[in-house]
């Protein structure tokens, strides 16, 4: 469905450079026309001719799940959106500074008529690296935005030394460590880094290797192997424990985790999906994000998934290739997640 | 339960084609002139077989709503428009900030609409009365008058409110439900008040005593609620079968199962009762479009099926004409 539009939910706490970087992508002469749904204190100096004001409504579903949250002008503005189909190319939702991704993401999964005639394309969040550390110590909702993007850029880079940079790389990565990081300034970022990412597209869901493995590769280049001495913390206010892996220094937020999972032995389908949805249901408060790509016994595809909070989403992918090597891998973001019992309920789901 | 329904009486050659040129959001009857409402800016009149544009709105036209004599459309642009039988359009009202109009209703004594957290209402009895406005708790899913009085319903996060503009200082009746609730609908008797919800379900309310009634078990968000002749029963899009809810007895479809008619492998996303007859147009996904009978669900076909999704139905006063269009702009009516 390559006619659907792709909407780019733009994120970050108070005063991070959101706007900066929405009237970046709204300036840029790309060619491409964009409608922009702004909360409706944020509407100040955009220029753009289908701007909409939202009211950032959330509301819980009725299905049981006090996470299931959807938002409802959203789904209302889309809906009138799409009335001028042919008039725009993609949407971006610039969301308050104090607001959770989730019920923007779950937005498209949970409503058909969004869902069949927009997608999402990815949670971009801007960070200030000035003031991040200490938002992640005292603002939950920083940390929800950093936990769930996709793509984060470290704004205002000027303003702070470059081992402070790499302390602040060290933090995102301890509580995200499958974004695409960007260190800018002023937002100043080429636009195909944060539109059209495909984040959410099943088919793309190819590499869910965290990005810090990547160094070195083109995309990564901001992460050096630096030898990161001496600047560990020992006592950190926020009780966050840090240790050097190979020099680079890593972090483990208290609440916020990432873990992967991985299994050389094909999964039995009749296992895992009775299990991947019970461990959602039970416990999808906590999990923010996962993604996997799965080899079922018997079957020559891949399979792959992904969720948010109690949603999942899946299909097969592609067969296997010859030269790939079959491993089911599973990734996971979230708070105080159980992650001695999902890895062990995953390992039981083995054919 | 063959879809292509090769032995069903049909009278698809009754269909004379109408060049609505842009998707059809809406149909509604001014006499027996059959008014398309275009996703943008127009509405498209068809009078025996002449054509005609009427401008109304500067962009999208994202509410509209008829009673046979005038036609009310909210836009992007925030305003608020009449059209007349004689095609004069006239603007209502204009949001001062220039807001969407979500959603719009016209009843006996007056016009409807919101914006965000606001519904404001005009009469248009007597003298031109003052406009008045009720903040909401949350935006309005939707509005709909009383069938008697100056009477507002208005759904919303929770429920929805009944409003009596006239009585300023009288508190709006709160119906709660816990849940987002969309488009609403008053039984044509006044008796019930039925919400579509953002979940695939209806919630209903008898008035007098604010008894609940759920009805549930669709596949899809219900989009098109259409009661039949004497408020006796309720059509409902939704589901790959037509939904009709019994209505006619004094405890509505409480403890009764809905009548399951016109089964297909598409859904139902467009239904109009017939004003006069126990029969019902449905319209499908695949553009399929059949008249029912609820009595005994003997089908004629209407349209063939083979394109985009029938977006609105509408049948005149009298019942011998039927409207139809689809997202794609495809439109037509069929003369009975």
């Amino acid at each position: 469905m390559t006619d659907k539009i792709p909407v780019t939910v733009l994120t970050g706490y108070l005063g991070a450079g959101k706007t900066t970087l929405l009237n970046r992508i709204l300036s840029e002469p790309h060619g491409q026309r964009f409608a922009v749904i702004v909360n409706e204190f944020g509407e100040i100096g955009i220029d753009n001719d289908l701007v909409v004001g939202a009211d950032e409504e959330v509301f819980e579903m009725n299905n049981g799940c006090i996470c299931c949250t959807v938002r409802g002008d959203l789904i209302r503005i889309i809906d009138g959106l799409m009335r001028r189909k042919g008039k725009f190319d993609a949407i971006i939702v610039e969301t308050t500074g104090l607001a959770d991704p989730a019920p923007v993401a779950q937005t498209f999964f949970v409503d058909d008529n969004v869902g069949k005639r927009a997608k999402l394309d990815a949670v971009v969040t801007v960070a200030d690296a000035k003031w991040l550390k200490e938002r992640l110590r005292d603002a939950p909702e920083a940390k929800n935005q950093i936990a769930f993007a996709d793509v984060i850029l470290i704004n205002k880079t000027d303003l702070v030394s470059d081992a402070d940079l790499r302390e602040i790389e060290a933090r995102i990565r301890g509580i995200n460590p499958y974004a695409r990081l960007h260190r800018t300034q002023r937002c100043a970022i080429p636009l195909p880094e944060v539109l059209g990412r495909n984040a959410f597209d099943l088919d793309r869901i190819l590499d869910i290797e965290p990005a810090f493995l990547e160094q070195g590769s083109g995309h990564d280049h901001h992460h050096s192997h630096d030898h990161d001495h001496g600047h560990a913390h020992g006592h950190d206010h926020d009780h966050d424990h840090d240790h050097d892996h190979g020099g680079l220094k890593h972090y483990h937020d208290e609440h916020m985790q990432s873990f992967s999972i991985s299994s050389d032995t094909p999964l039995d389908p009749d296992k895992f999906f009775p299990w991947i949805q019970n461990l959602v249901a039970q416990e999808g408060q906590k999990i923010l994000r996962c993604k996997g790509i799965l080899s079922f016994k018997g079957d020559p595809d891949r399979f792959v998934f992904q969720g948010v909070h109690m949603i999942l989403d899946g299909d097969h992918q592609r067969p296997w290739k010859d030269d790939e090597s079959r491993v089911s891998r599973a990734v996971f973001i979230g708070r105080d997640m159980p992650e001695e019992m999902i890895r062990k309920g995953f390992a039981e789901c083995v054919a | 339960m063959s879809d292509a329904r090769t032995d069903t009486a049909s009278i698809v050659e009754r269909i004379q084609p109408v060049a609505a040129g842009g998707a059809v959001v809406a149909v509604h009857f001014l006499g027996d002139d059959a008014v398309f409402v275009l996703g943008e800016e127009a509405l498209h009149v068809w009078r025996d077989g002449e054509e005609r544009r009427v401008a109304v709105h500067g962009g999208a036209i994202l509410a509209s709503a008829g009673d046979g004599h005038r036609i009310v459309t909210g836009g992007d642009d925030g305003k608020v428009v009449t059209t007349d039988p004689q095609g004069a359009s006239e603007t209502l009202a204009s949001d001062a900030k220039r807001r969407w109009i979500d959603h719009v209703a016209l009843g006996p004594d007056g016009i409807a609409w919101s914006c965000g957290k606001q519904a404001f209402v005009r009469s248009t009895k007597g003298k031109a009365a003052a406009e008045r406005t009720l903040d909401l708790p949350s935006s309005a899913g939707g509005l709909a008058f009383a069938p008697k009085g100056f009477r507002l319903a208005i759904a919303h996060y929770n429920g929805a409110t009944l409003w009596f503009p006239n009585a300023p200082d009288a508190k709006p009746e709160r119906l709660e439900w816990k849940g987002s609730h969309l488009d609403l609908t008053f039984s044509p008797d006044g008796r019930f008040l039925v919400t579509a919800m953002q979940e695939p379900t209806l919630h209903g309310w008898r008035l007098i005593d604010g008894k609940h009634m759920r009805m549930s078990g669709y596949a899809a968000k219900v989009r098109s609620l259409s009661w039949g002749p004497g408020a006796k029963w309720l059509a409902t899009s939704g589901a790959s079968q037509l939904v009709v809810w019994p209505f006619a007895g004094k405890d509505g479809p409480m403890g009764k199962a809905p009548k399951i008619l016109s089964p297909s492998e598409h859904r139902i996303c467009a239904v109009a009762a017939h004003p006069k007859q126990e029969v019902c147009a449905v319209g499908y996904e695949d553009g399929m479009l059949l008249l029912t009978r609820i009595e005994d669900g003997a089908e004629v076909l209407a349209r063939a099926p083979g394109a985009a999704p029938i977006a609105a139905l509408a049948w005149n006063a009298s019942g011998n004409r039927l409207a139809f269009g689809t997202e794609d702009g495809e439109a037509g009516v069929i003369a009975l």
